[in-house]
């Protein structure tokens, strides 16, 4: 078996190696077995992906043809990981927050979840790493053909497409065979891993045997150095800082780098072991390139590719061994990273693109979106592996795999930076705004793709020689490769200058013309503040640490003592027995659960949920949740609302009850001054009564005429306590509506005839002349007759009392209408005085003291009798004499 | 000749009776029925004692009584002050005014003529 045949062999061993370790790993995955593979060490391997074949292979042949310039590639990672580790570290958090899949979901969450902006990223992804993806073919082509030259068989050109089918088929069955929430392959990581152990040591070992098999040890090697032409230490500081900037960006922006930094990242703390062990794996990998390279140029003809001195040199030296595990560390490289960029590329286009739509059309079809949509991500997921890594092949084969690797690698570099500026913006300003974004990428986008990526053809590929040398239709400032003018700078140094700052003012421009819609200034504040809203690190095995951070919310909203309870009750039933203080309970689903719905009762279901899957879940909050809690925001604002509205009803229902209190003060006071007015006329009448009745019983001696005198003003003024009581009786009665009212039919000038009698003259001898109208006074009613005629006594009688005219007189106006009938009581004396009309119908308003025979009562009863007779009597102000008015229905239903 | 007394209330029953036995008594009496011109009265009867009824047509007893006081002339006048109301925030505020005895109707007719005897200037 010839060497070639043999390497096959061993390739495919290799490959079978590869699939049996990541099947093994993602059946102990399932088993949760799987502490091992989560550990710092794999995460430090699996970023080594950022060594493909193009540091494998390509940095030997960079520093045969630049020198120390290949270092920067190097310096560039190096830097991130230890100077930016807090960089890292937020990036990690906000993708373990936000459930990142990928750089274009990092950037559409950021930017209010624009998938306009993810769809963006993605094709900038997908072009820019296609060229990458056609690399590693080349390399893995072209270590084919290195092997099959020294055998001296024919080309193996169509190896390039079995490689692509067979990476593409890895892929797919380790990278997709399901959907993980956190998009972690734990298979394709612990492959990767083997792969850069494979990588380093082949390299070190090709190195060894270069020191000390090709030459005499490190003194002879670092002679040779000096003296080769690749010692001229060329420091272009444009070009170095250039590319230490790119690979820097690159690090942390190329998709298969974000895939295994953020997304396949377990712990937020592998990144503290990863900043020292990787710049550690970077520099024993970079160890050997001088040497190795130093030696190929002196060892084989001029014509050889120095970007496969790795291979050839022991191919040369006849190690076939050594140049196949040569070969299966640039395989290793190659494949490793097709594999993750392919996988990584896969999620941005089958969720950014393939699923909108996808799903646009369905919902367009009207069928309902059912559970075979996981199938269908699946199916976009392969799909997209396949044609990656299809693409990769094509551009492979268009290129025609003539130019040096490590120029495609800058290419795609330089491609990936552009998302720097949004990433760096979005991740530290909360100002930056979707258009900004979209504005920097674009403009960077057009001016990578005008200056860089189409003139990586070469010329007349894509841009004829002509408009490379004098710009699109002659127009000089154009020159894809001296925009503006600006001549004379390395065309990697210009792209760069060009699209990275053009890129970062219009993002910036863009972000201060416009404001951030509500969702952006949300996710905007979550991505800047990430560390004020997320826990620390946490790791896997931390459910103390779970149950006091939920303890402590808990605390926060049900209040200590209550959550305390809580936590002690669970400690009890968790372990039987009555937990001590600072015991804490595991956080079992069930407690979780039952803590929600407590919590739930107190801050509504929905943040409730989103508190405690923050803790528990690590989770962000979703976008739903998110309204969901604004809408029980807003339910405790109507409610809120309510209770106002219910408290100005009580404080209007205070104030009814102080005007009704007040009411009840006034009448109290009314009451006071009735008690004093009855008393006052009570005791008068019994002062005169008992003064005449002492002076009667002491006897002495009294005139016969005066005795009797004395003896008639005991009996007048009996009497008249007599008829005050009466009054005061039938005040009270008629005022608490006990009166039992006699209606009948009849003549009302009866009623005002006996009236007349009764009243018009009075026992002290005064008299009224009373006129009347017969014909108008022969009305017929339906009333109480006695109450009526008890209300004409007192008009008249006051008028005889208090009537000052010579000839006092008084008028009987009767007016009949339809229903009712109004009768006016006028005298011709003065009337009464304005101040005291308001008066009349009080209580015990009697206008003077005088004597007038009554208790101040009079009118008082007659408003009341009026009102259960359903009429009224008023006082009306004229200027002549006294003027009452009396109505009152003729059909008297009583009141 | 006796000593004046001067009453002044409304009701004429009451100042026949009060009258009647304080002249037995050997006592000058005038009377009198209206508030308003009290002042006069009092100034141009000069009673030794005054016999005031507070509620009176015209003008309380209360203010008369004020007014009295306020008055050099009548400082020292003896003042028996009758009121048929029987709250006794009156005899407070009668006291304060400055009365000699303050008596609730009805009255006995003995205590009035013991009040007078006692107040009137020997």
């Amino acid at each position: 078996m010839n060497t070639f045949n043999l390497l096959v062999v061993v390739c495919l061993a290799y490959a079978l190696l590869l699939f049996a370790v990541a099947a093994l790993t993602e059946q102990a995955a399932r088993r949760g077995k799987l502490r091992w593979a989560r550990s710092p060490l794999i995460y430090t391997l699996s970023l080594s992906i950022y060594c493909t074949a193009w540091t494998f292979y390509g940095a030997v042949g960079y520093a045969a043809r630049s020198g120390l310039e290949f270092m920067t590639i190097y310096v560039g990672p190096t830097l991130v990981i230890i100077g930016w580790w807090w960089l890292l570290r937020k990036l990690v958090r906000i993708g373990r927050m936000q459930r990142i899949t990928s750089i274009a979901d990092l950037i559409s969450a950021r930017f209010g979840k624009s998938n306009g902006l993810a769809i963006g990223v993605t094709i900038l992804a997908v072009v820019g790493t296609t060229p990458y993806i056609a690399l590693q073919l080349q390399s893995v082509t072209l270590s084919f053909d290195a092997f099959a030259l020294s055998q001296e068989r024919s080309g193996f050109g169509a190896s390039a497409f079995w490689v692509a089918f067979g990476l593409a088929f890895f892929t797919i069955i380790f990278g997709t065979r399901n959907l993980d929430v956190n998009e972690r392959h734990h298979g394709v990581i612990i492959a990767i891993a083997i792969e850069a152990v494979v990588k380093l040591i082949a390299l070190l070992a090709v190195g060894g045997f270069v020191v000390w098999g090709l030459s005499d040890g490190v003194d002879d090697i670092l002679a040779r150095i000096d003296s080769s032409p690749i010692a001229h230490w060329d420091v272009r500081p444009g070009r170095w800082s250039a590319l230490i900037f790119l690979s820097a960006a690159a690090f942390l922006c190329l998709p298969r780098m974000f895939q295994v930094l953020v997304v396949e990242n377990s712990d937020e703390r592998h990144l503290r072991t990863a900043s020292w062990a990787f710049p550690g794996y970077l520099i024993l990998i970079s160890l050997f390139v001088l040497p190795i390279a130093v030696v190929g140029l002196d060892r084989l003809p001029a014509e050889s590719n120095p970007d496969l001195f790795v291979l050839t040199l022991p191919l040369a030296a006849g190690q076939d061994g050594l140049a196949i595990l040569a070969f299966l560390g640039g395989f290793s490289s190659a494949t490793s990273m097709v594999v993750v960029a392919s996988l990584a590329l896969a999620t941005m286009v089958s969720n950014h693109i393939v699923m909108p739509i996808y799903l646009r059309m369905i919902s367009g079809s009207g069928a309902s979106v059912s559970g075979d949509v996981r199938d269908v991500v699946l199916f976009a997921r392969r799909f997209s592996v396949a044609a990656v890594v299809m693409l990769g092949y094509l551009y492979y084969s268009l290129s025609g795999g003539g130019t040096a690797l490590a120029a495609i690698g800058l290419v795609s570099f330089v491609g990936i930076a552009q998302v720097l500026p949004v990433l760096i913006g979005g991740l530290f300003w909360r100002a930056a705004t979707r258009i900004g974004a979209l504005a920097g990428l674009s403009l960077g986008f057009v001016i990578w793709g005008y200056s860089f990526f189409l003139p990586s053809f070469g010329p007349d590929v894509v841009f004829s020689s002509q408009v490379l040398l004098e710009g699109p239709f002659g127009i000089q400032a154009l020159r894809p490769q001296a925009l503006f003018g600006i001549t004379g700078l390395d065309p990697l140094v210009h792209a760069v200058v060009w699209s990275i700052s053009l890129n970062t003012l219009a993002f910036v421009v863009g972000s201060l013309m416009t404001f951030p819609t509500p969702i952006e200034r949300l996710q905007g504040a979550q991505f800047v503040n990430v560390f004020d809203h997320s826990a620390g690190p946490r790791a896997w095995t931390a459910a103390s640490a779970q149950s006091e951070d939920l303890m402590i919310m808990a605390q926060r909203i049900l209040g200590p003592k209550q959550a305390l309870s809580l936590f002690h009750n669970e400690v009890r039933e968790q372990t039987g027995r009555p937990g001590r203080p600072g015991d804490l309970p595991v956080p079992t689903p069930e407690f979780v659960g039952k803590l929600e719905r407590e919590l739930s009762g107190s801050v509504g279901a929905a943040t409730a949920h989103a508190m405690v899957s923050q803790i528990v879940g690590g989770s962000s909050i979703s976008v739903q949740e998110l309204m969901a809690v604004a809408d029980e925001t807003a339910q405790i604002i109507e409610y809120s609302d309510r209770l106002a509205m219910q408290s100005r009803e009580l404080e209007k229902t205070a104030a009814e009850l102080r005007t009704a209190n007040s009411k009840l003060t006034k009448l109290s006071v009314q009451k006071d001054a009735f008690l004093s007015q009855i008393s006052h006329e009570l005791r008068t009448p019994m002062t005169s009564i008992r003064a005449f009745a002492e002076i009667l019983r002491d006897g002495g001696d009294l005139e016969p005429h005066d005795t009797a005198r004395y003896a008639s003003i005991i009996h007048d003024e009996s009497i008249r306590l007599t008829r005050l009581l009466d009054d005061l009786l039938d005040l009270t009665v008629l005022e608490n509506g006990q009166v039992n009212l006699n209606i009948r039919r009849g003549m009302l000038n009866e009623a005002l005839e006996q009236a007349v009698i009764t009243a018009a003259s009075g026992e002290d001898g005064h008299r009224i002349k009373v006129r009347r109208d017969a014909n108008s006074e022969a009305v017929e009613l339906s009333t109480d007759f006695d109450r009526l005629a008890q209300v004409f006594i007192n008009l008249i009688s006051n008028a005889r009392k208090y009537c000052d005219a010579r000839v006092p007189e008084l008028t009987v106006a009767v007016q009949a209408e339809e229903d009712t009938v109004t009768l006016d009581f006028y005298d011709n004396g003065t009337g009464i005085a304005p101040e005291a009309r308001d008066l009349i119908f009080e209580k015990f308003a009697r206008m003077n003291t005088q004597r007038a025979g009554g208790a101040g009562l009079g009118l008082s009863i007659c408003r009341q009798i009026m009102m259960r007779l359903g009429g009224d009597i008023r006082f009306i102000a004229s200027d002549s004499g006294a003027h009452f008015r009396v109505r009152l229905p003729k059909d008297g239903q009583t009141a | 000749m006796g000593k004046r007394v001067l009453v002044i209330e409304d009701e004429p029953n009451i100042s026949e009776a009060v009258s009647f036995f304080l002249s037995r008594d050997g006592w000058n009496v005038f009377t009198h029925s209206k508030g308003n011109d009290a002042l006069e009265t009092v100034a141009h009867r000069a009673p030794d004692v005054l016999i005031l009824d507070v509620m009176l047509p015209g003008r309380s007893g209360m203010e008369i009584l004020r007014d009295l006081r306020a008055d050099s002339r009548w400082q020292k006048l003896p003042v028996i002050m009758l009121t048929a109301r029987g709250h006794s925030r009156d005899r407070a505020e009668a006291e304060a005014a400055g009365a000699s005895k303050f008596m609730t109707k009805p009255f006995s007719n003995a205590e009035i003529l013991e009040a007078v005897r006692a107040l009137a200037p020997q």
